[in-house]
């Protein structure tokens, strides 16, 4: 390994972007080095350059963006003096590319078949013929079904999965040496990641692709890498090994980073979630000597603020470096300095319920009159009760019917059938618009994206009066202005935010506000619908807790919508598991996720990439995709992939759809299987040693 | 796609009926014909004999009748007098037992033109057929052009091209025909400057096209076209080469000619596609100033005489000839939507 070439030698990079006004560096003394058949991680959070490096090795940085300095060598060519036509015969050849979003990267105005005979037609200037067979050979090989079929496809006819294949299958056409990997499955559920992870670590085995892996999730990275780069604020801040450096941190970044994300093999009283505080600096404001130091528990002043980081030698593993000064110093296994946990609140009175809740949509007819309308359902019976300060989680993947739930509750929809009850009172047939000022204040939201949901024209204070104002709290203009300054108290953010605009926010300063405005009217219950997955992950953990917090001191009904295990576990006391618009599993967290399963939680549990090298999993990688809701398969509606329909007799699974049945106290579970042979299901997440 | 069809033709056929009912309805108020009892009688009739004139020549009948009349789908009218039968079926001298009891426009039978002294239908059909030869150029000359400047402008937003180019666009626009086409003759056909390259009259081009007198006309529309085309073209490109599938394409290693012409191209021309076809109504009516500023006797002078005259059947027939177009371009442009556009062809 030593004596051979790198495939990719990355040394010192700097790459800037230029805009009228000044550089901004994005990409500071980058180095990293990828060898032939390795899979090299690139580990951080959006904003912190990884991207710019996967363009800068594909020199492809639009009209801005420079490379101010180092060297990039591929197969020891270098990469930063090549021209216009040598960079063209590299491109799509020796280094491919797979993209975050595969609907956006595929042409839509060709047929998948032109878009992958391209490459080779391109580069070895074969016949179209030849071209389209070596593609048929190569969807096949990414496991699509049907490849003649898929050729003559257009690519808004696949599902997000079989495109990411299309997109893999592209990059694969003409064997690159090298696969930069940009986010591949971040768009894609966990149940289809799976899938797709699984392919690619295997044509890359089989060809001996070297990869450049970047991803924000360090459990994909883990799963996937033998080595891997953590980046902060356009830095490397930690390179090394994949068990070393996950064994042993050796960078405050990455040890921070690692305890704020939630696993799903621990529960919180055994692993507590521990924030990072403060922001990611901007790329032109940030501070001398080490990027991190603002946010470092490990900081002294004079020494780590006073000079540049050099990468130093760390752990004594070969090739493990750290871009920390104080690398020897530090004592790595210290536990986290554990901020005072509170007692769990035991659960109050059932504050709202909902039973055999139902919402049905129907569709238009098709655009050109082809089709008639059908019935989408997105919701089937749907029971469910939640107590006083208790946290339901409801997690499942796109298309579940979680976020109609949530618009059901809310009052954005009406429900086609069944009752949901608040406080006693029916609500299911009240849409927002008719319900009172008491009732809105007592059942608030928290949405998904804080970017869109503040008013850009209005002050942060203001939009927060409003909505007192909406509730009718507070008898003057005075009152309201001191509960608004309260909230902001409430939500940890400063009281002068008052008066700034929501665009002078980072963006999990704007989901406190919008936690702000979802108490502001001492709401019994919250729906959280994916509250903190678009804020970067180091500011994540501290939005949850603040939620987890005031949920306490309020005793609110929390419901908490999500698709991040993690975080339902860490958060739940109570988990219900959807799929196709059923309810399939609910219980006690501790339930949830140990055996007996629903075989979907099962198959959700074993997909997750979960960051900790201790952790044995058990993998189940699900079939084809979710069906569609307007075709929906008959009798259960996870039969079409279930592994366990061969142990349930004769054809039941096909026919009818089981009960939610009591497996235990609390904990339902909606299959066919009996409690013999439920029992005999293991345990998908295990601890080692 | 065939239900599509079919419903599509429904629909222009229930279009065309509303909007020629319209134009029947406003071309037949009282005052026209009142106007046109006078003009074909005696100038000084009075209120009675225009009263009596009327009847006699089916214009008192219910508006739907005359409507329907006209259409071919009532039966023609008919009235005695002193003997002698005559109706909108009968031609003068033919006896009423030969004639055919409906003719409108259905039968081919499109009126009598007051101004011509001509059957409407002949008379359309050579100033139609002189305009769509002009309009035959302007497009020959128009689209590609404009698709070619707004292609090379949105190819490289910002780049230099793009700024001479897209200033050029917005000039030409922005310049009606009645300035352009004047500055055209004074430049290259007066002795003002003297170049006299081309013949500030299309008079001639009616018997015959030459580069030398047609040039003129052409250019003088197809500027005015051109930049709006472009203009739309540029913005449609320049936003589908930020696209990732672009950038796909580019990092599969595809040079740039080859990113522009099989990746853009085909994504950028779904949105113009729809304003080139509605570019054919507008030039019906648009060649009016240019027709009469060349005098070149084409469908828009032949607008401008029937309306000038109180020709009520020509004008009519002037309506169905532009509802019509209006109608088969839309039609058109829809269809090749579909087909540019596979995510609405395919579902």
């Amino acid at each position: 390994m030593a004596d051979a070439t790198p495939i990719l030698e990355i040394e010192n990079l700097s790459i800037s972007f230029f805009t009228r006004r000044r550089e901004i560096p994005a990409v500071m003394d980058f180095s990293c080095k990828v060898m032939p058949g390795e899979a090299m991680g690139l580990v951080g959070e959006s904003g912190c350059g990884k991207s710019t490096v996967a363009l800068g090795v594909m020199r492809d940085l639009g009209r801005n963006g420079r490379i101010t300095g180092g060297s990039i060598r591929f197969k020891g060519r270098e990469i930063t003096r090549m021209g216009e036509r040598e960079l063209r015969a590299l491109r799509g050849r020796e280094i491919a590319m797979i993209y975050q979003e595969p609907m956006a990267s595929l042409n839509p105005a060709m047929r998948i078949g032109a878009q992958l005979a391209e490459v080779p037609m391109i580069h070895e200037r074969i016949g179209r013929d030849e071209a389209l067979a070596r593609a048929r050979a190569i969807i096949e090989d990414v496991r699509l079904p049907d490849p003649d079929r898929i050729l003559q496809a257009w690519p808004h006819q696949l599902s997000g999965g079989q495109q990411q294949r299309i997109v893999i299958a592209m990059a694969l056409m003409s064997r690159p040496s090298l696969l930069i990997l940009d986010e591949p499955t971040t768009a894609l559920d966990v149940t289809v990641e799976a899938g797709i992870v699984d392919l690619v670590r295997d044509l890359a085995e089989r060809q001996g692709t070297s990869m450049l892996f970047i991803s924000h999730n360090l459990g994909l990275v883990l799963d996937v890498c033998d080595r891997l780069c953590v980046m902060y604020s356009g830095e490397a801040v930690e390179t090394g090994g994949v068990t070393e450096v996950f064994s042993d941190m050796r960078h405050p970044y990455t040890q921070a980073l690692f305890r704020s994300i939630p696993l799903p093999g621990a529960d919180k009283s055994a692993r507590p979630l521990v924030a990072i505080p403060g922001n990611l600096p901007l790329p032109h404001e940030r501070p001398p000597g080490c990027n991190f130091g603002p946010r470092c528990d490990h900081f002294v002043a004079g020494r780590c603020d006073a000079q540049g980081i050099p990468m130093l030698p760390a752990g004594g593993a070969p090739r493990h470096h750290s871009r920390c000064i104080r690398v020897d110093e530090i004592d790595w296994n210290a536990p986290p300095a554990l901020a005072a946990t509170a007692e769990p609140t035991p659960p109050g009175e059932v504050v709202i319920e909902a039973s055999d809740l139902r919402k049905y949509y129907q569709t238009a007819p098709g655009l050109f009159g082809g089709g008639t309308a059908r019935i989408v359902k997105a919701n089937e019976q749907i029971d469910f009760s939640a107590r006083a300060g208790e946290t339901l989680a409801i997690v499942g993947e796109s298309g579940c019917g979680k976020s109609t739930l949530a618009k059901v509750l809310m009052g954005l929809e009406v429900a086609s059938a069944g009752t949901v009850t608040l406080n006693g009172e029916q609500i299911q047939a009240l849409p927002v618009e008719r319900r009172g000022a008491a009732l809105i204040a007592s059942l608030q939201m928290v949405f998904q994206n804080p970017f869109d949901t503040l008013n850009p024209s209005m002050a942060v204070g203001a939009q927060i009066i409003r909505a007192l104002e909406i509730f009718r709290i507070g008898s003057s203009a005075g009152d309201r202005h001191d509960r608004m300054l309260n909230l902001l108290d409430l939500v940890r953010l400063p009281r002068e935010f008052a008066a700034r605009k929501p665009r002078q926010l980072s963006g999990g300063q704007k989901q406190r506000v919008g936690i702000a405005r979802a108490f502001a009217g001492e709401a019994k219950v919250v729906v959280a619908d994916e509250p903190v997955s678009a804020l970067d992950v180091s500011v994540q953990a501290a939005v949850t807790d603040l939620l987890m917090e005031i949920q306490r001191k309020n005793r609110t009904t929390l419901l908490f919508i999500s698709h991040d295990l993690g975080l339902v576990r860490y958060l739940g006391d109570r988990v219900l598991v959807m799929y196709l618009g059923h309810v399939v599993e609910i219980g006690s967290t501790d339930q949830v996720f140990a055996p007996p399963y629903h075989p979907y939680t099962e198959a959700l549990l074993s997909a997750v990439p979960v960051a900790d090298p201790r952790v044995n999993r058990k993998r189940i990688v699900l079939q084809g995709d979710v069906p569609s809701a307007m075709t929906p398969p008959p009798g259960c509606p996870f039969q079409t992939r279930c592994r366990w329909k061969p142990q349930v007799p004769g054809d039941l699974c096909e026919s009818v759809v089981p009960e939610l049945r009591r497996v235990a106290s609390g904990h339902r579970v909606k299959c066919h299987l009996t409690d013999a042979q439920l029992a005999t299901m293991e345990p998908v997440i295990e601890m080692a040693g | 796609m065939l239900n599509f069809l079919v419903r599509r033709i429904l629909t222009m056929l229930a279009t065309a009926l509303v909007l020629t009912f319209m134009v029947f309805w406003l071309t037949n108020l009282p005052p026209n014909l009142e106007k046109l009892a006078k003009s074909e009688g005696n100038a000084r009739m009075t209120d009675a004999e225009v009263t009596s004139w009327l009847e006699r020549n089916g214009h008192a009948q219910p508006l739907l009748k005359r409507y329907g009349e006209w259409l071919g789908v009532a039966p023609g009218w008919t009235s005695e007098r002193g003997g002698v039968v005559s109706g909108r079926c009968i031609p003068r001298g033919a006896s009423p037992g030969d004639s055919a009891r409906f003719c409108g426009v259905l039968q081919g039978y499109w009126g009598q033109s007051t101004v011509f002294k001509a059957p409407v239908s002949e008379i359309i059909a050579t100033r139609l057929s002189l305009t769509g030869i002009l309009m035959f150029w302007v497009m020959v000359l128009m689209v590609p052009s404009a698709l070619l400047i707004g292609v090379l402008a949105g190819m490289r937003e910002g780049s230099k091209l793009d700024r001479v180019l897209s200033t050029a666009s917005i000039a030409t626009t922005a310049t009606p025909e009645y300035v352009s086409g004047v500055i055209l003759i004074a430049v290259f056909s007066s002795s003002m400057v003297g170049l006299k390259w081309f013949k500030g009259t299309a008079t001639s081009a009616m018997e015959g096209i030459s580069f030398e007198n047609f040039f003129l006309p052409v250019l003088t529309i197809a500027l005015y076209g051109m930049g709006y085309i472009a203009r739309m073209t540029r913005a449609s490109m320049s936003e589908v080469m930020t696209a990732q599938y672009i950038r796909t394409a580019r990092l599969k290693g595809a040079s740039f000619g080859r990113v522009v012409m099989r990746h853009a191209l085909r994504n950028a021309l779904i949105a113009p596609f729809t304003v080139i076809m509605l570019q054919f109504p507008w030039l019906l009516n648009g060649v009016v100033i240019v027709e009469t500023l060349f005098n070149f006797k084409g469908f828009g002078w032949t607008l401008v005489q029937a309306a000038g005259n109180n020709d009520i059947q020509l004008l009519l027939g002037c309506s169905v000839v532009a509802v019509a177009v209006v109608l088969v371009t839309q039609a058109i442009s829809d269809l090749g939507y579909v087909l540019l556009n596979p995510r609405i062809r395919v579902p």
